[in-house]
């Protein structure tokens, strides 16, 4: 067994997910076929192998992992706009899709008690 | 069965010229189509004529006065529900956003308005973009056009049925895993998945962040290609998308297949891959041989990784993209009595199944203890996939598989076994690993009638080398072998 109950339970917890009684076996059961699969990654010899931490311009992928020839990126430059302040006026827009606003702010429930 | 796709962006710029329609009338009568076949089909979640109309007057308009027009003009077009809409609700298929109007468009949606198109709505997908055969939508499934009772693929589901419909002329989708391709073979149209940074994403709510794309569905080469000039391309508002030239894909599509060297790699025709389509994709081959390509066996070793590493990297990416929804800024909120109360009720009842269940794999792939056993060393796996791709173009010019093992599967017969059903990406999702390009072309169909995909990878940013390749693959009547 790759997961137990009090484990699915820990994870709920830490991504904020409320989960009913009935679905933590559920849960359990498809997470534990899932992480057998997934077990097949431990067959590898992974030693020496850079992890492909990003993507993109700045780093084609075909460069991970020291292959040589890394057709990535052929002539891809990483380009950041210039660090100027413009305008941004969303602020109306924005609120308008909140569930509660008391403008300029989103109101939750208490979060400091004193 | 279904009504076979008539217009294509050629035939409506030809038909708007001549005066033999109008934008508005054109947008007119595909809202009846819509409006007849939508209810069987499920693949718009919304629609959005209001917008469609005050675009197809600009167009008409531009055309009565003799102004130039754009190459998409007046051309109806549908849009994956997990992209960024002005004032047109954007769902992604979840509870979570049911109610959700973005206060701005996405990019390639701003492209494709400036370029002409008449965005007529909001296609069905699996919640967040995750799944392979739309079931996961909290708005019911889509249902393939040509065989009602089969899935369609997913996650794109809806764009994907409304092109093969006939519903819309071309449509944009995501893909993260496959979610472009697999239903584009499913439905039996041209599904092409770009190279990661060439299409902005600005406006794309987002799944995996090193995985996601948004590229197009169409009926035929030409069109897709019309589309992807229009959506590539560097974007400021984008950090991930690439400063790289887009090229005249219109001229290099035409371009003869003589003397590509066509990669086979034994690794996708094992075990798991339906003989039927076996047989049909070696004959899409033998087809492109035919047509002067060489063809150059493959091995590609970890191939067979590709699925577990994917259910890493992604479910971990979503898992950090989606603590966004908590209930304060948009979007459901569940009232609690303290605030992680109102988080986690918002999630409970916000999130369907699938997205609880990716979300709670990704959590525990990047929890303490677990990290370096499953995260790090799936990104490292990761490397070694994107290697394999590195490796074959070294020696080839495009990599030719089948998209998918197997044709559309019925509705209902993998939504209780998630493994089963992530299996259905195994071809696609090494692509996505490694950051290239790939499209999926019809090739031929089952003795039962359901179409069947064959795809074609080139190395990053080749795009035209895979239109040219399908281009001339559908001239030589492929889709039909």
């Amino acid at each position: 067994m790759k997961i137990s109950r009090e484990e699915v339970l820990r994870v709920a917890q830490l991504a904020h997910l409320e989960l009913a009684p009935e679905e933590v076996e559920t849960y359990r059961g498809q997470l534990d076929e899932i992480l057998s699969y997934i077990g097949k990654l431990q067959e590898l010899d992974v030693s020496g192998v850079e992890p492909m931490s990003q993507m993109g311009p700045q780093q084609g992928p075909g460069m991970a992992g020291g292959a040589k020839g890394a057709t990535a990126a052929a002539g891809a430059e990483h380009e950041l706009r210039d660090d100027v302040v413009v305008p941004c006026n969303v602020a109306e827009a924005v609120l308008a899709e909140a569930p509660d606003a008391a403008k300029p702010f989103f109101r939750v429930p208490k979060v400091i008690e004193r | 069965m279904s009504v076979a796709p008539t217009w294509t962006i050629a035939s409506v710029r030809d038909a708007l010229l001549a005066k033999k329609t109008s934008a508005r009338e054109l947008a007119k009568d595909f809202y009846a189509q819509i409006e007849r076949r939508n209810p069987e089909i499920n693949a718009f979640l919304a629609l959005c004529p209001e917008r469609a109309y005050a675009q197809a007057d600009r167009v008409d308009t531009a055309i009565a006065r003799g102004q130039p027009l754009g190459s998409l003009a007046g051309v109806p077009v549908a849009i994956k529900d997990v992209i960024s809409t002005k004032g047109v609700r954007t769902t992604c298929g979840s509870k979570i956003l049911e109610n959700y109007t973005p206060p701005y468009d996405a990019t390639a949606i701003e492209r494709l308005e400036n370029a002409g198109a008449v965005i007529l709505g909001k296609t069905n997908c699996d919640e967040f973009a995750m799944g392979s055969s739309n079931e996961n939508s909290a708005y019911g499934p889509v249902r393939n056009p040509v065989a009602l009772d089969r899935v369609p693929g997913g996650s794109s589901g809806g764009s994907a049925a409304a092109v093969a419909a006939g519903l819309s002329v071309a449509a944009l989708g995501t893909d993260t895993g496959g979610s472009i391709r697999q239903p584009g073979a499913y439905c039996g149209v041209p599904a092409l998945m770009p190279t990661y940074g060439r299409v902005s994403r600005y406006g794309l709510i987002a799944f995996a962040s090193s995985l996601d794309r948004i590229g197009p569905f169409a009926t035929n080469i030409a069109d897709a290609a019309t589309v992807m000039s229009v959506i590539a391309g560097h974007d400021s508002n984008d950090s991930t998308s690439a400063a790289v030239d887009v090229p005249d894909y219109a001229a290099e599509m035409e371009k003869s297949l003589g003397g590509l060297r066509i990669g086979v790699p034994e690794d996708y025709f094992g075990e798991g891959l339906d003989p039927e389509l076996r047989a049909k994709i070696q004959a899409g081959i033998a087809l492109l041989e035919k047509l002067g390509c060489k063809r150059v066996p493959l091995k590609m070793p970890h191939t067979d990784y590709a699925i577990a590493t994917y259910y890493i990297v992604a479910t971990a990416e979503a898992s950090s993209n989606l603590a966004r929804y908590d209930g304060v800024r948009y979007g459901l909120r569940v009232q609690g009595n303290t605030l992680m109360d109102m988080y986690r009720r918002t999630r409970e009842h916000g999130f369907g199944p699938e997205v609880k269940r990716r979300i709670m794999l990704g959590t525990y792939a990047l929890s303490s203890g677990y990290y370096d056993a499953y995260y790090l060393r799936a990104q490292k796996v990761r490397a070694l996939i994107a290697r394999d791709f590195a490796n074959a173009f070294e020696k080839v010019d495009a990599i030719l598989t089948p998209t998918a093992p197997t044709p559309a599967f019925k509705l209902g017969e993998k939504t209780a076994d998630p493994l089963e059903m992530y299996l259905a990406d195994i071809y696609t999702v090494t692509g996505s690993l490694a950051g290239v390009p790939g499209i999926s072309v019809p090739c031929g169909k089952t003795a039962a009638g359901l179409p069947i995909g064959m795809q074609i990878f080139a190395s990053h940013f080749a795009e035209a080398r895979i239109l040219q390749l399908a281009r001339g693959f559908e001239k030589a009547g492929g889709f039909s072998t």
